[in-house]
C-alpha cells in the first residue's frame, strides 16, 4: 500500500513537472505572440526576437520559436528603413542574414510549409528595400517566387495576401504598385482570416490587425 | 500518513528553490560603451532580457545553482559565464568582443576602387560601370571618371597615375587577358572587346595591388564573369551602329546554363549621320560572336567558360602630314578569338580553389602608305619608310592556379602560381617587298603568396610576394606588397600601401641586341577613407618610383631597344567624393586627381612630364531615376588640363635625341549625357524588357586637342584632335525572359 502512494506521489509530481514544463511553454509561447500585436519599434522587435530565441535555444526541439524569432528579426530590420527606400543595407542585412539563419533551424525541425516561405519573401523583400537599385532585378523575382510557393503550398494562408498587398501598396505605380490592387488583396486578406483557423495557440495567425489597418488607410 | 508528509514537504522544498531571483547589470564594448539589442539569459532556460540603449538589462530568473548565463548580440562574440545563483540579486558588468567579421572589419583598400553588389565598402556598383554617360558602354570608360586614370582620347587604355597604357593589364576570372581592346589604329582610341555587362565585379587598382597579379607597372583591372543568370532569355540589340541577337538558356534545375550572342556592327549610318575626319573607304565592320557554359559543381562551386570570337576591317584616308596634296593610307584587318576556362570551388575545412585557363589567338594585318589624289599607291623619295605592311600573329596561354585556406575569423592565406605563355610573330614587310620576320616567344612562370592578417576588427595587414622568372629576358624578380589598415572610426579607414612591381618589356623591342631587364615600379601610398551607405569620401596621396624603363633609338626608320636604363617618379594626390544623400533621388561623384610626374624613357633626351599625362584631372559624374518617367538620366562632366607634347629628333652632329618642337595642348573639357528608358519596369510579369538608350558625347561641341603629331622632318605639325567632335548613340535592347517559375516551383515541391 505504502508503495503504491509513494508511486502514485512521485507519479503525481512527475506529471505535474512535465505539465508545468509544457504549460511553461505554451505560456511564454502565447504571451510573446500576444505582444507581437502591440509592438512597433526596432527596439520592440529585438526584444521578442531574442526572447523567442532564447525559448527556441532551451527547447530546441520545437519549430515555432524559431518561427517566430526569424520573423521578429524580420520585422526588427523593416523598423531600421523606416519607410526609407535604400540606403541601409549595411544595417539590415545583419539582421536579415540572422533571419535567414533562424528560419533554416525551423526548416530542419518542421520542414518548409506555406509559412516558411512567407518568411523566405519577407527576408527577400527586406534585403531588396534596403538597396533596390541594385538588388530589385535579382531579389524581386526571389520574393514573388517564394509567395508563389506559400501560395502553391496553402492557398488558404491569409498572410500571402498580406504580404502580396503590402507589396502592391508600397511599390510606386511606375514599378507595378496599384493601390485598388492591394485594397483588393487586403479584403481577400480578411476573407481568408474568417476561415482561418490555427493548429494550436501558438501556430501562426499575425496579418488581421496589419490587413485592418492597411484597409483604414484607403478611407 | 509521513509519506504524505514528506511528499508535501518536498512540494515546498520546491518551491522555496523556486524562489525568484533578479539579475542586472550592463553589456559594453572594450571601450566602455553601451552596447543595444543584446540578448542577455540563462542557458537553457527562457529567463532572460534584452539591454536597452544604455546597454543595461533586468530580469527576475526561478532558476537556482549553477547556471551559465549567456550573452549575445549581432557583430559580438558570444559571450557565456558560468554563475552560481543564490543571492536574491546579481549585477554583472559584461563586455563583449566585437566578432572580426567581413561587415564589420577594416577594409584593405589602398589604390583600389571596387564595383560589386555583394561586399561592403565598395565605391560602385556593376550598374555605375554602364550607366556613366561619359563611358559610352565601355568597361574602362566609367573607370575613366575616377581618380587616377587620365582623360587619353587618342588611344586605348588606361594611364594610370603617370603610366602607359601598356602599364595597366586586365584579368578576367583570374587569368591575364592579352588583347582586351580592339587592335590600335593611329589617332583613334579603340573600344575594349568585352561588353560590361558579361561582368559582375570590377576591381580597379590604381596602384599597390594583390600579389596574385603581376606584369603590370601601374593598374590591374580585375573583372569578375557573372554566375548562372536568373532565367532564361532572349536578347536583341538594334542600334544606330549594330544589330545583336542571343539567347541563353538556364536549365529547369538552375544548376546550370549556356549561351551565345552574335553581334554585327557597321559604321556607315553613324558615320553618314555624323561625319568623321577620316575619309573611309571601308567602315569599320565588326562580327562578333560570344558564347557561354556555366555549371555548378557543388553549393559552392562553379565551373564557367566564356569564349569569343571577332573579326572586323576598317580602311581610311587622311591628308599626309608630310607632303601637301597627297593622302596617308591606313587598313587593318583584325581576327581575334579568346577562350577562358574558369574553376572555384570550396574543398572543405577553410579550402578554397580558384584555378583558370586562357587561351586567344590574335591576327593582325595592318598596311599603310602614301596615296595620291586618285588614291594610288605611291612611293615619294625619303617618305618610303611610310609604306610598310604588318602581319602579326599573336597566341597566347594563361595559366593560374590559387589556392586559398581560411585560418581562424577572417585571416586567410593564399598561394599558387601562374604561368604566362606567348608567341609573337611579325613580318613587317617594307616599301621594297623586303620582309622582316622577327618571332618573340616568352614563357613567364610566377609563383606568389599572400596573406591577410586581421589583427583586430580595426587593424588588418595583406602582406604577400611574389617571384617571376622570364625565360626571354631570362631573368627573375621578387616582388614585396604589403597593405595595412586601420579604422579609426565607425565609418572612418586609414590605409598604407607599398609594393614593388615589375614588367616585361613590351614584345615589339624584341629581339634586341643588348640584354634588358624588367622595367620596375615602387609605390608608396596614403590612404584614407570614410564610407557609409549613402556618402562616400575618400583621399589618396601617392609616390611611385620607376626604374629599368626602356630607351630606343632609330635604326633607319625603325625604333630599337638600347637598354633599360631608363627611370622616372610620379607623385601626386586625388580626391573622390560621393553622395547619394544630400539632394533627393541625385547620384553624384566628383573626383579630382593631381599629378606630378617626369620620366626618362623610349627616345626622350632627358626625364620630362610625358604627353600622356595631364597635371589635373577631374570629374563630375550625374545619376538620377526618374521615377514617372521610368528613366535613367545620366550626365558626365570630365577635365583635365592641356598636357604636353614633344618633337624629338636625332640630331646626328650632337650624337643625341633633342627637342626640335614643344607645346603644351589646350585644357580639355567634355560634356556628356545619356538617357536610358525601361518602359517595362513595373509592369507586373512582363514578356519583355525594353532599354531605350540615348547619348551623346562632348555635348556642347568642345574643341579637343590630345596631342600634335608632326610632319618626319617636323615642319609642319598638326592637332590630334578626335574623329568627330560630338558623337551620338541610339539604341533599343529587348530582353524576353522565358518564365520558369512554375518549374521552379515544382521543383521544390
Amino acid at each position: 500500500m505504502n508503495n503504491r502512494i509513494w508511486m502514485t506521489t512521485f507519479l503525481m509530481i512527475l506529471c505535474a513537472g512535465i505539465q508545468a514544463q509544457s504549460d511553461k511553454y505554451i505560456s511564454a509561447m502565447r504571451e510573446k505572440v500576444a505582444m507581437m500585436e502591440q509592438t512597433n519599434s526596432f527596439e520592440g522587435w529585438q526584444q521578442l526576437a531574442n526572447g523567442f530565441e532564447r525559448i527556441a535555444e532551451a527547447e530546441k526541439k520545437q519549430w515555432h520559436p524559431y518561427y517566430y524569432a526569424s520573423l521578429c528579426r524580420v520585422m526588427s530590420g523593416y523598423m531600421l528603413g523606416n519607410g526609407r527606400m535604400g540606403g541601409f543595407a549595411d544595417k539590415s542585412d545583419p539582421e536579415a542574414d540572422k533571419a535567414e539563419e533562424l528560419l533554416a533551424k525551423a526548416v530542419a525541425i518542421h520542414g518548409e510549409d506555406s509559412e516558411t516561405w512567407c518568411i523566405r519573401k519577407m527576408i527577400a523583400t527586406l534585403r531588396m528595400s534596403a538597396d533596390p537599385m541594385n538588388r530589385f532585378q535579382t531579389l524581386g523575382p526571389k520574393a514573388v517566387e517564394a509567395l508563389e510557393m506559400a501560395k502553391k503550398l496553402d492557398p488558404s494562408n491569409p498572410r500571402i495576401y498580406l504580404l502580396e498587398g503590402q507589396d502592391r501598396f508600397f511599390t510606386p505605380e511606375q514599378f507595378g504598385g496599384n493601390k485598388a490592387e492591394a485594397k483588393k488583396l487586403f479584403e481577400e486578406c480578411l476573407l481568408k482570416f474568417d476561415a482561418f483557423r490555427p493548429a494550436t495557440a501558438i501556430d501562426p495567425q499575425w496579418g488581421r490587425s496589419q490587413a485592418n489597418y492597411f484597409l483604414t488607410q484607403f478611407k | 500518513m509521513t509519506k504524505w508528509v514528506l511528499a508535501l514537504a518536498m512540494i515546498l522544498f520546491t518551491c522555496v528553490l523556486r524562489a525568484q531571483v533578479s539579475v542586472e547589470g550592463q553589456v559594453r564594448d572594450p571601450r566602455m560603451r553601451p552596447i543595444a539589442g543584446a540578448s542577455v539569459g540563462i542557458r537553457d532556460s527562457y529567463d532572460g532580457a534584452t539591454t536597452d540603449s544604455t546597454g543595461r538589462f533586468q530580469f527576475i530568473t526561478s532558476e537556482k545553482g549553477n547556471r551559465v548565463l549567456q550573452v549575445s548580440v549581432i557583430g559580438y562574440r558570444k559571450f557565456e559565464q558560468q554563475m552560481e545563483i543564490r543571492d536574491l540579486q546579481i549585477t554583472l558588468d559584461i563586455t563583449l568582443k566585437e566578432e572580426v567579421s567581413e561587415l564589420k572589419a577594416v577594409v584593405i583598400s589602398a589604390g583600389t576602387f571596387e564595383a560589386s553588389d555583394k561586399k561592403k565598402g565598395t565605391v560602385l556598383t556593376p550598374i555605375d560601370i554602364v550607366t556613366t554617360a561619359s563611358g559610352n558602354g565601355d568597361v574602362t570608360g566609367a573607370l575613366k571618371s575616377l581618380p587616377g586614370a587620365q582623360q587619353v582620347g587618342e588611344s586605348e587604355g588606361l594611364f594610370v597615375r603617370g603610366g602607359t597604357a601598356q602599364e595597366s593589364k586586365t584579368f578576367i576570372d583570374g587569368t591575364l587577358v592579352n588583347n582586351f581592346f580592339y587592335s590600335s589604329v593611329p589617332n583613334i582610341a579603340q573600344r575594349g572587346r568585352f561588353s560590361p555587362f558579361i561582368f559582375k565585379g570590377t576591381v580597379f587598382s590604381t596602384g599597390g595591388y594583390s600579389a596574385l597579379y603581376g606584369q603590370a607597372l601601374s593598374s590591374a583591372l580585375i573583372l569578375e564573369s557573372i554566375d548562372i543568370p536568373e532565367q532564361s532569355s532572349a536578347n536583341l540589340g538594334v542600334t544606330l551602329l549594330s544589330l545583336s541577337g542571343g539567347y541563353q538558356h538556364l536549365s529547369r534545375n538552375k544548376k546550370s546554363s549556356f549561351g551565345f550572342n552574335y553581334g554585327y556592327s557597321d559604321l556607315s549610318l553613324a558615320f553618314a549621320l555624323i561625319p568623321q575626319r577620316q575619309e573611309y573607304t571601308q567602315v569599320p565592320v565588326y562580327h562578333n560572336a560570344d558564347a557561354n557554359i556555366r555549371i555548378m559543381t557543388s553549393k559552392t562551386g562553379i565551373l564557367k567558360y566564356y569564349g569569343t570570337f571577332s573579326n572586323n576591317k576598317l580602311a581610311f584616308f587622311t591628308p599626309s602630314i608630310d607632303t601637301l596634296g597627297y593622302l596617308s593610307g591606313f587598313t587593318l584587318k583584325n581576327t581575334n578569338m579568346y577562350h577562358n576556362l574558369s574553376w572555384r570551388e570550396n574543398l572543405g575545412k577553410g579550402w578554397r580553389i580558384n584555378a583558370g585557363a586562357s587561351y586567344s589567338n590574335n591576327h593582325d594585318e595592318i598596311s599603310s602608305g602614301i596615296f595620291n589624289q586618285e588614291k594610288q599607291e605611291v612611293l615619294l623619295g625619303g617618305l618610303e619608310f611610310r609604306n610598310y605592311g604588318l602581319d602579326r600573329k599573336g597566341i597566347y596561354v594563361n595559366g593560374k592556379l590559387v589556392l586559398e585556406k581560411r585560418i581562424r575569423g577572417l585571416n586567410t592565406l593564399r598561394f599558387g602560381g601562374e604561368y604566362n605563355y606567348s608567341e609573337d610573330q611579325s613580318d613587317f614587310s617594307f616599301w621594297n617587298g623586303q620582309v622582316f620576320p622577327v618571332a618573340v616567344r616568352e614563357r613567364l612562370k610566377s609563383v606568389f603568396a599572400e596573406t591577410d592578417v586581421y589583427i583586430t576588427n580595426a587593424l588588418a595587414a595583406k602582406i604577400g610576394g611574389r617571384y617571376e622568372h622570364s625565360d626571354l629576358l631570362d631573368r627573375d624578380n621578387i616582388a614585396p606588397r604589403i597593405s595595412l589598415a586601420y579604422k579609426t572610426g565607425k565609418a572612418g579607414q586609414a590605409s598604407l600601401a607599398y609594393g614593388v612591381f615589375y614588367q616585361n618589356p613590351e614584345p615589339r623591342y624584341f629581339p634586341v641586341p643588348v640584354p634588358l631587364r624588367f622595367s620596375k615600379a615602387s609605390h608608396y601610398i596614403v590612404q584614407y577613407q570614410r564610407v557609409t551607405s549613402l556618402q562616400t569620401f575618400r583621399t589618396e596621396v601617392f609616390y611611385k618610383k620607376y626604374d629599368d624603363l626602356i630607351k630606343t633609338s632609330l635604326n633607319g626608320a625603325q625604333e630599337i631597344a638600347t637598354s633599360t636604363e631608363g627611370f622616372g617618379d610620379a607623385r601626386g594626390f586625388e580626391l573622390f567624393w560621393r553622395d547619394k544623400k544630400t539632394i533627393r533621388n541625385l547620384d553624384y561623384w566628383i573626383s579630382y586627381s593631381y599629378l606630378d610626374t617626369e620620366r626618362d624613357f623610349l627616345n626622350f633626351p632627358s626625364a620630362i612630364q610625358p604627353s600622356f599625362a595631364a597635371r589635373h584631372t577631374a570629374s563630375l559624374v550625374l545619376k538620377k531615376f526618374v521615377t514617372g518617367w521610368k528613366m535613367n538620366v545620366n550626365g558626365s562632366y570630365n577635365y583635365a588640363s592641356g598636357r604636353p607634347y614633344y618633337f624629338i629628333l636625332y640630331n646626328a652632329q650632337s650624337g643625341k635625341n633633342e627637342f626640335v618642337d614643344r607645346g603644351e595642348t589646350i585644357d580639355y573639357h567634355n560634356i556628356s549625357f545619356a538617357l536610358n528608358y525601361l518602359p517595362s519596369i513595373g509592369k507586373k510579369n512582363p514578356k519583355m524588357f525594353a532599354v531605350y538608350v540615348l547619348s551623346v558625347s562632348n555635348v556642347f561641341n568642345f574643341q579637343q586637342v590630345f596631342g600634335y603629331e608632326y610632319s618626319y622632318n617636323g615642319y609642319r605639325k598638326e592637332a590630334i584632335v578626335p574623329p568627330s567632335r560630338m558623337f551620338v548613340f541610339l539604341g533599343a535592347f529587348l530582353s524576353f525572359g522565358v518564365d520558369r517559375t512554375e518549374d521552379v516551383i515544382n521543383n521544390n515541391l
